[in-house]
């Protein structure tokens, strides 16, 4: 049987490379990546609780977490096709349309 | 030998969540997240949720994927990205972030929490897919329901976002 922490540990691994990849791209695609990066992370550990605690719900509320993911990267994709056809770049330095 | 498959699957887990980061081309991170995706579901298999597995390909290797990959196809990007230049501060929250793990999981050993009793709702004697149906369908019916309310938010916003002419030159390049 493997230690729930080693699950833990390589959850937070990945969780934490989702995370410096969101704040050093400036790639927007690569930074949605990322995202579904972190949330592989917490669903790995949703997966292992559920395991070691001999109970479903985890994997239930797994299935919302995709449920979600799905939909962010639909309207996430959206997004950067409307800000490609404005802007002509992916840039996220390029879009500063609120600031001034 | 479980140990093996553990290993092995975090390992490539790991460096493939790192090549996602750090590669430049935005291909080659987008397939590399495809081997983190297919080695997630190896592990889910290894925990006993074989359904989610079945889902996690489906579903993030299939579909999540493939617009990625429509996308960035779609997007013929020439000039090749550097890095944000807030990397430093990246980098400290990063190095204090791992420091605050590797500290919490080395004081596991004297923090053992007991295991609650089964709350009822795993059912043993069932197959995985067959108690995650039972449990989806009677417990998480009502959120179940939101969830396709949800997914069909984000279509039709999907769509509006990504039509050209919304509300006539409205959004027409400057």
């Amino acid at each position: 049987m493997i230690p729930l922490s080693y699950y833990l540990t390589l959850s937070a691994v990945v969780f934490l490379t989702g995370l410096v990849g969101v704040l050093i791209r400036r790639n927007i695609i690569i930074i949605l990546l990322s995202v579904e990066l972190m949330l592989n992370a917490t669903n790995i550990n949703f997966v292992a609780f559920s395991q070691y605690f001999h109970n479903i719900n985890g994997q239930v509320f797994v299935f919302f977490a995709l449920t979600v993911a799905a939909a962010e990267v639909a309207v996430g994709l959206a997004i950067v096709i409307a800000l490609y056809r404005a802007k002509s770049t992916i840039n996220v330095d390029e879009f500063q349309l609120l600031k001034w | 030998m479980e140990h093996l498959f553990f290993f092995y699957f975090a390992l490539i887990i790991a460096a493939a969540s790192v090549l996602v980061v750090a590669l430049h081309n935005p291909i080659y991170s987008a397939l590399a997240l495809l081997i983190m995706f297919f080695h997630v579901a190896g592990l889910y298999v290894t925990l006993h949720a074989e359904f989610l597995a079945a889902v996690q390909i489906i579903v993030y290797a299939g579909a999540i994927l493939v617009l990625y990959l429509f996308v960035v196809m779609l997007l013929n990007l020439k000039h090749d990205d550097r890095y944000h230049r807030q990397w430093p501060i990246a980098a400290c929250v990063g190095t204090a972030l791992v420091v605050e793990a590797i500290i919490l999981t080395l004081l596991k050993g004297r923090t053992t929490s007991p295991l609650p009793s089964n709350q009822g709702t795993a059912v043993e004697g069932l197959g995985n897919t067959e108690s995650l149906g039972d449990v989806l369908y009677s417990t998480y019916l009502f959120p179940f329901e939101v969830a396709s309310l949800l997914l069909l938010v984000a279509m039709i916003g999907a769509i509006v976002l990504a039509k050209k002419d919304i509300g006539g030159e409205a959004t027409q390049q400057p």
